[in-house]
């Protein structure tokens, strides 16, 4: 039982009824949250491109998206006569639910002002503001978002149609091998914090120089970043529905309801990617504290127990807009030039700095000389670089000596 | 289609029964005949598998225009893929791109042999968007035409009624008398719609790359050129606003201040695509080295405009055959090294740069003057001077209704159009309706060059390839 708080032991109904809240809290404003990423993302792509966006339906267009959205859910769904229709059905669940599953490891909020352990009291009992903290928490999240790329695989195989089987053979492609650099950097971040708890991770990062980002030196972060957009199939990484080239990607053929479950679980990934950002790098719901001199701020706020959540959410903002601001400006890269990314950088890129760090990790452990050990850890890397880059030129010249392919 | 032609068939038929079987069946034969030579199963793409390694080879060695012994020694094409061992699971896919798809530019389309990501071979198929341009031409008058062939390359409107409006001039011999305010004004207009041609270009071309803010930005420029034109012709695209023997009005007062704020807009909106797309990593990427073409292919092709130059051939008819008064103004022709997509966006993009100082030139050199000729004949007469004469009016409704007759003969004149040269070809019979109207569209016979350009580049090349060529549909169909 996954749900059930680390913090308590005996199983009453209270519990329960706790456990139940926060599961219809969690669902629900997972739900409001992608709407909101939505108008969000129309409204600031807007006001980069010199429109208004959404402003018609409530106030300055928020309901824009529910409208949509109930749109949709009154169309008629169509399926194309070649399609496997098991398979077309189930597909997008496949890729909406990892992306609400998410949202259960993920700390919310919770009271870490002053270096408090983030539990909050409700009801008389202490509890964390997270649906779940399973033992497993980053596993689970790679596991989820492993899943995911099922329903986007299955659902342009499933659609018997050209454009959405060349999106999900680029999908497949793009996602897994994005996978295994966005797997390093996390365990760079897991290394320093030595849990795979969410909590556990936040609850390490208690200053901002404890903070993953520069406890790991910045890199785990910036390959995460990247390799996350790609994940996320958002530009300049959208190769999958790169509506330019493949109109609609994997999900051309999908109409109505179905639709809707992709497009909401699009946005929804963005924003737990966002969340799952913050939580490993960021310290989550940790407040940014500072001290300098005699200036001392502890991070606290004037929400109570809604402090955590308020720091969670402007941080998350900040990462929503960053995405955002990709896609207003940067073009498409090509599916090889991706692959090269992908495999020629950043998998050996973070690959080396996990290596990196596990040497500093074990020379502090042994109390060997910390100058030595770098000295002796970067003459290494660079010359697994040289290596790998001696592989990448002579394997391209020998491509260019057989002739192109065809 | 058919069953609806049949019933047709029972209601006028009072022969009885079996003539309308007799009829069905050369209805059905002459439906076949025409299928044979009109279907679109015979534009389509055939897969490799399905067809002899010579029509394979002759279909490549077309498409290049060369010999086919000179096609073979290509070598890259045979019937079994090279690298793969020919199995049923190598097959190729063959894959149809529009008419309907948002990066072919309208209504072409193109079918694409792929193997996995890998154009093998593309076929471009036209005519989605044909309309009968060139033979409605020859049932309006000289002075009508101006408001159809406007509407062909309808990015570009200006240039097409220019071309159209020399031809004619040309042919009533009156290409000299022109007065030079009209000449002057011609090239203003010419220029901006040169401009505002290539800003649209900007536009699609960062939008098929997926930057999708530039197709905005582009839009946004092009609208503040468009709304000088609402202002000088009171429309913003198909104008018909240069005519035989000059323009419809003159300038407005206070056009020159709108042009100067144009002038002086424009160029920082420019030096913010060079931060958006020129200078960005990802953006030369995808274009250096994308859609290569050569010199000797593009003029084997015919490719002009921006095409021929990228491959650095200084071809511009404005320079190279001088036509209204381009040899006294000073410009550059930019050619590029490489003719990839990334010259082809660069040339235009400094072509935008140079138009401009072409416009300043023409703001300096502006003389005063008639807007279009005095000459009875083709010109009507002043609208005050309708209301004092007889003469005046009946002058007026019969130019209206019937036209100016235009002395026998055949012209060609070709002019820089954005996209290359546009071409006007007119053969009078002496009446007041051209007896024969061609126009060469440069889009049409530069989408000749999209089968050479997209060989074995991936499917996301293809699209900038299409966007680099910048066709207009509205002129490749007619």
């Amino acid at each position: 039982m996954l749900a059930i708080d680390s913090l308590v032991t005996k199983l009453g109904i209270a519990t329960v009824l706790i456990v139940l809240l926060k599961m219809l809290i969690v669902f629900a404003v997972g739900l409001v949250v992608t709407m909101f990423m939505v108008w969000f993302e129309r409204k600031i792509v807007a006001g980069m491109q010199n429109r208004t966006g959404p402003n018609k339906a409530g106030p300055f267009g928020l309901l824009q998206t529910l409208a949509d959205g109930m749109k949709l859910i009154f169309k008629e769904g169509l399926m194309p006569d070649r399609a496997d229709s098991t398979v077309f059905r189930l597909a997008p669940y496949l890729a909406f639910v990892p992306a609400f599953l998410v949202w259960t490891v993920i700390p919310l909020g919770g009271d870490f002002a002053n270096g408090k352990d983030g539990s909050i009291k409700i009801f008389g009992h202490r509890t964390f503001v997270q649906l779940a903290d399973p033992p497993v928490g980053v596993l689970l999240l790679l596991a989820l978002s492993g899943i995911a790329v099922y329903g986007i695989m299955l659902a342009g195989w499933s659609s018997g149609s050209k454009y959405p089987l060349l999106g999900s053979v680029r999908a497949s492609a793009q996602m897994v091998s994005y996978e295994a650099a966005l797997g390093l950097s996390i365990a760079s971040v897991l290394l320093i914090s030595g849990t795979l708890s969410t909590h556990g991770i936040v609850t390490g990062q208690s200053s901002i120089s404890k903070w993953s980002v520069i406890a790991t030196g910045v890199v785990p972060f910036v390959i995460f970043m990247i390799a996350g957009t790609a994940e996320l199939n958002r530009p300049p990484f959208d190769l999958v529905e790169a509506e330019q080239e493949l109109v609609g990607g994997f999900n051309t053929e999908y109409s109505a309801f179905s639709f809707a479950l992709f497009f909401l679980a699009e946005f929804m990934n963005t924003v737990t990617m966002s969340g799952v950002i913050v939580t490993l790098f960021f310290g989550g719901p940790q407040p940014i504290t500072i001290h300098i001199g005699s200036f001392d701020y502890g991070g606290w706020l004037p929400f109570g127990p809604l402090s955590g959540t308020v720091w969670f959410i402007a941080k998350v903002l900040v990462f929503l807009y960053v995405y955002v601001w990709l896609r207003g400006t940067l073009p498409r890269l090509r599916y090889d030039q991706l692959m090269n990314l992908g495999w020629k950088v950043l998998i050996p890129a973070s690959l080396g700095w996990f290596l990196l760090l596990a040497a500093q990790r074990v020379a502090s452990d042994n109390d060997w000389n910390k100058w030595w050990v770098s000295g002796i850890s970067l003459v290494v890397l660079a010359l697994c670089a040289g290596l790998l880059m001696t592989a990448v030129r002579v394997s391209a010249k020998n491509r260019e000596r057989e002739g192109a392919m065809f | 289609m058919t069953q609806t032609i049949d019933s047709g068939n029972t209601r006028t038929d009072s022969h009885g029964k079996v003539h309308e079987t007799v009829h069905n069946a050369d209805h059905e034969i002459e439906k076949a005949t025409l299928v044979a030579q009109t279907s679109e199963g015979g534009q389509e793409l055939r897969p490799r598998s399905e067809l002899s390694a010579k029509e394979l080879m002759r279909e490549v060695g077309a498409v290049l225009r060369i010999s086919e012994s000179e096609a073979a020694a290509l070598g890259a094409v045979d019937n079994v893929v090279p690298g793969t061992t020919g199995d049923a699971e190598d097959q190729t896919m063959i894959i149809n791109m529009g008419p309907q798809h948002p990066s072919t530019h309208g209504v072409l389309r193109l079918m694409l042999e792929l193997q996995g990501e890998t154009v093998l071979r593309c076929k471009p198929i036209i005519g989605y968007l044909h309309t009968g341009m060139e033979k409605t031409g020859e049932e309006l008058t000289f002075m009508q035409g101006g408001t159809n062939v406007t509407r062909m390359d309808y990015v570009s409107p200006l240039n097409n009624e220019l071309v159209f409006s020399m031809a004619t001039e040309k042919l009533l011999g009156i290409d000299q008398d022109i007065p030079e305010r009209a000449v002057w004004m011609r090239m203003l207009l010419s220029e901006m719609n040169r401009m505002s041609s290539h800003l649209l270009f900007m536009a699609t071309n960062g939008m098929d790359l997926g930057a999708v803010s530039m197709m905005l930005y582009g839009w946004r420029e092009r609208e503040e050129v468009l709304r000088f034109f609402q202002k000088v012709t009171g429309l913003r695209m198909n104008h018909n606003f240069i005519r035989p023997g000059g323009l419809a009005a003159d300038l407005p007062a206070g056009w020159r201040d709108d042009v100067l704020r144009l002038l002086e807009m424009i160029p920082p909106r420019l030096e913010e695509y060079d931060i958006l797309m020129t200078g960005q990593p990802i953006w030369r990427d995808r274009l250096q080295g994308v859609g290569v073409i050569t010199a000797q292919e593009a003029l084997a092709l015919g490719a002009t405009g921006p095409i021929l130059r990228s491959t650095g051939t200084p071809w511009d008819l404005r320079r190279d055959m001088p036509y209204l008064r381009y040899e006294d103004v000073e410009f550059d022709v930019i050619v590029g090294t490489y003719g990839d997509c990334f010259d082809r966006f660069a040339i235009r993009l400094n072509e935008i740069r140079e138009s401009m100082r072409i416009v300043r030139q023409i703001l300096d050199k502006m003389p005063s003057g008639d807007y279009r000729i005095q000459n009875k004949k083709v010109t009507p007469p002043p609208r005050a001077r309708i209301d004092e004469s007889m003469e005046a009016l009946i002058h007026h409704f019969k130019i209206f209704t019937e036209g100016f007759k235009v002395p026998e003969g055949e012209v060609y004149v070709a002019i820089e159009s954005p996209r290359g040269e546009i071409g006007c070809y007119i053969a009078s019979d002496g009446s007041a309706k051209p007896y024969r109207m061609h126009v060469r569209g440069p889009s049409f016979v530069n989408l000749q060059c999209l089968p050479h350009m997209m060989r074995n580049c991936l499917v996301a090349d293809a699209v900038a390839i299409i966007s680099s060529v910048d066709p207009v549909l509205g002129e490749v169909d007619r």
